[in-house]
């Protein structure tokens, strides 16, 4: 593996492993001034590879690390137009939960909590996971008898999950308005301890540092430009950078998925929209769960640096363009100030968009497709940033296998044709 | 901000508008098989490029209109009544990009 790690300061690590990251070493370094070690390694693009992966966002990193860690599989590439994160998972909110409304997609995102909580060590690389709890607010009788309804599933398996009242609301988020005499009075919350927030960017190097350690090959800058077929199997991938023959590829472009499918011929049920976010100044921290109402279409939370951050619903039709819209600055100023009214003077810092493949069930897409070798990992919508971690060791397993894991089954492409919808537009319009 | 050109009302922010999804998709109502209803239910072109689609100026004349947008730039390149025929002066080679 020519993947070495060597430091700079001249001390070679173990051959094939990255450099361990410690307190003892940020320590020895401030002292020293010696540098870091190159965190990537760049490549010459090869002619050939056992799997190439389209996308290197969560899903596609997290996929490469584990068919390295978990199979073995190394001799993989990692396709990437622009920079690593610079789709969704570099521009999400980072909300991390499993509260869902179906069974099948609530043992799924469970599985993913559970290897996030233990990525950092994992990954040996601070991926800042703090489940500091969820609020999904009610504000009529219909939100709160779905959220009934979402807090039996997930106890069924085993979620931490529970429907409470207004007072508890207030008494966990002493700023939101609870009084009855809003226009959207809070009725109650599902409330989802385990749920919180995550730094999204270390989340895409970690995986990254550790997959290229491994021996996997990240490209950026290099766009694939046409997908090869012979035989209704693949057999190789046009890139910007030359041609590879490889007879496994993997669609892992989120919000572009459907023109690389459309590579291969293979129809696809998505809708790319836009999806905005903005962050405020920072301020003293005061906020501690994150609060989520569908009924005002908006999501906040507040960073450890302080900052607000807002979200809301998809912008109202299908574009790839991902410019801000003052409508959405406006109506999310409208709706959050009826949550928190005191945070009137508070101002935008920035706001910006990425692009989410939205289905029509609200539940992603992964597995095979009629193209032999051509797998997707598609359909994240905008809940997708929690679901890498999951979707990445699963579709190794795939891959590796040759067979598709339960856990993923109900996520078929097939199931459009044969009327098996999973779902979760309940669970995941607006809260993320 | 995106701007409509409603051929009953002039120009209108996208708002006003609710977005009615892509053109050209049918089916046969007598004849359709539950595989095809399914393919018009669910399946899209979703194409990074021109594309033909319809509105409903749901805050304006509440009529039904179809335009040709291109879905990397928002531009807008004609909007018509629904059911009229496309103006023919375009291609999709002519100014994709
Ligand atoms: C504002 C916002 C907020 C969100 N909030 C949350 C949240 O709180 N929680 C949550 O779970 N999810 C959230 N999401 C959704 C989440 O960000 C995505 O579902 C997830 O990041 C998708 O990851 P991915 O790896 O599949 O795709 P991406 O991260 O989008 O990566 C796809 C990559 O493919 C590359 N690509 C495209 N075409 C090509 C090509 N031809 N050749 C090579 N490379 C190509 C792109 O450049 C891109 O880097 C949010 C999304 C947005 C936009
Ligand atoms: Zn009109």
């Amino acid at each position: 593996m020519a993947q070495t790690a060597t430091t700079t300061g001249g001390r070679a690590r173990t051959r094939g492993r990255a450099a361990r990251y410690s307190a003892f070493d940020i320590v020895r370094r401030g002292v020293t001034h010696s540098e870091w070690p190159r965190s990537f390694n760049e490549h010459e693009l090869r002619t050939t590879y056992d799997v190439v992966i389209v996308g290197a966002g969560v899903h596609g990193l997290a996929c490469a690390y584990y068919l390295a860690v978990n199979h073995g599989i190394t001799n993989v590439a990692v396709l990437e137009k622009s920079y690593m994160g610079g789709g969704g998972s570099g521009r999400n909110t980072a909300i991390i939960r499993s509260n869902y409304l179906t069974p099948e997609g609530v043992r799924f995102y469970d599985r993913s909590v559970k290897l996030y909580e233990k990525l950092s060590v994992d990954l040996n690389y601070n991926v800042m996971f703090s489940q500091r709890g969820h609020l999904t607010l009610a504000h009529n009788d219909a939100s709160l008898r779905t959220m009934n309804w979402r807090a039996e599933v997930n106890k069924l398996q085993g979620i931490d999950s529970s429907v409470i009242d207004a007072k508890e609301v207030g008494r966990i988020v002493p700023y939101l308005d609870v009084s009855a005499d809003t226009r959207y009075p809070i009725l109650g919350a599902l409330y989802h301890p385990p749920g919180g927030i995550i730094r999204h960017d270390a989340v895409n190097w970690g995986y990254a540092r550790a997959a290229t350690h491994l021996g996997v090959e990240i490209h950026q800058q290099t766009e694939v430009l046409g997908i090869e077929t012979a035989g209704g199997k693949v057999t190789g991938v046009r890139t910007s950078r030359g041609n590879i023959s490889t007879s496994m590829v993997i669609n892992c472009t989120a919000g572009w998925a459907s023109t690389i499918s459309d590579m291969v011929d293979v129809k696809m049920p998505l809708v790319t929209h836009p999806l905005q976010a903005a962050v405020t100044e920072p301020v003293k921290v005061f906020l501690s769960a994150v609060i989520v109402s569908g009924s005002l279409h908006v999501y906040v939370s507040q960073t450890d640096r302080g900052e607000l951050v807002f979200g809301a619903s998809v912008d109202p039709y299908p574009s790839y363009s991902m410019r801000g819209s003052l409508e959405f600055t406006e109506g999310l100023a409208a709706h959050i100030l009826e949550l928190i009214p005191s945070i009137s003077s508070l101002k935008l810092l920035r706001q910006w968009a990425g692009l989410c493949d939205m289905t029509p069930d609200y539940s992603p897409i992964m597995g095979v497709t009629p193209v032999e070798g051509f797998l997707v990992d598609v359909g994240w919508g905008t809940y997708g940033f929690k679901a890498g971690p999951v979707a990445g060791e699963q579709m190794a397993q795939l891959i590796a296998t040759g067979r598709t894991p339960d856990l993923i089954a109900a996520f078929d492409l097939a199931r459009f044709a044969d009327g098996r919808l999973v779902g979760e537009k309940g669970a995941a319009s607006v809260g993320h | 901000m995106l701007l409509i050109d409603c051929p009953y009302c002039g120009p209108r922010n996208s708002t006003e508008f609710r977005h009615a999804g892509e053109a050209g998709k049918s089916r046969d109502l007598a004849s359709a098989t539950p595989a095809q209803w399914r393919r018009y239910l669910y399946e899209y072109d979703n194409p990074l490029g021109w594309v033909r689609e319809s509105w409903f100026h749901s805050a304006g004349c509440r009529r039904y209109l179809s335009s040709e947008r291109h879905t990397g730039t928002n531009e807008v390149r004609w909007v018509v009544p629904f059911g009229t025929a496309a103006p023919s002066s375009t291609t999709d080679e002519e100014t994709s990009r």
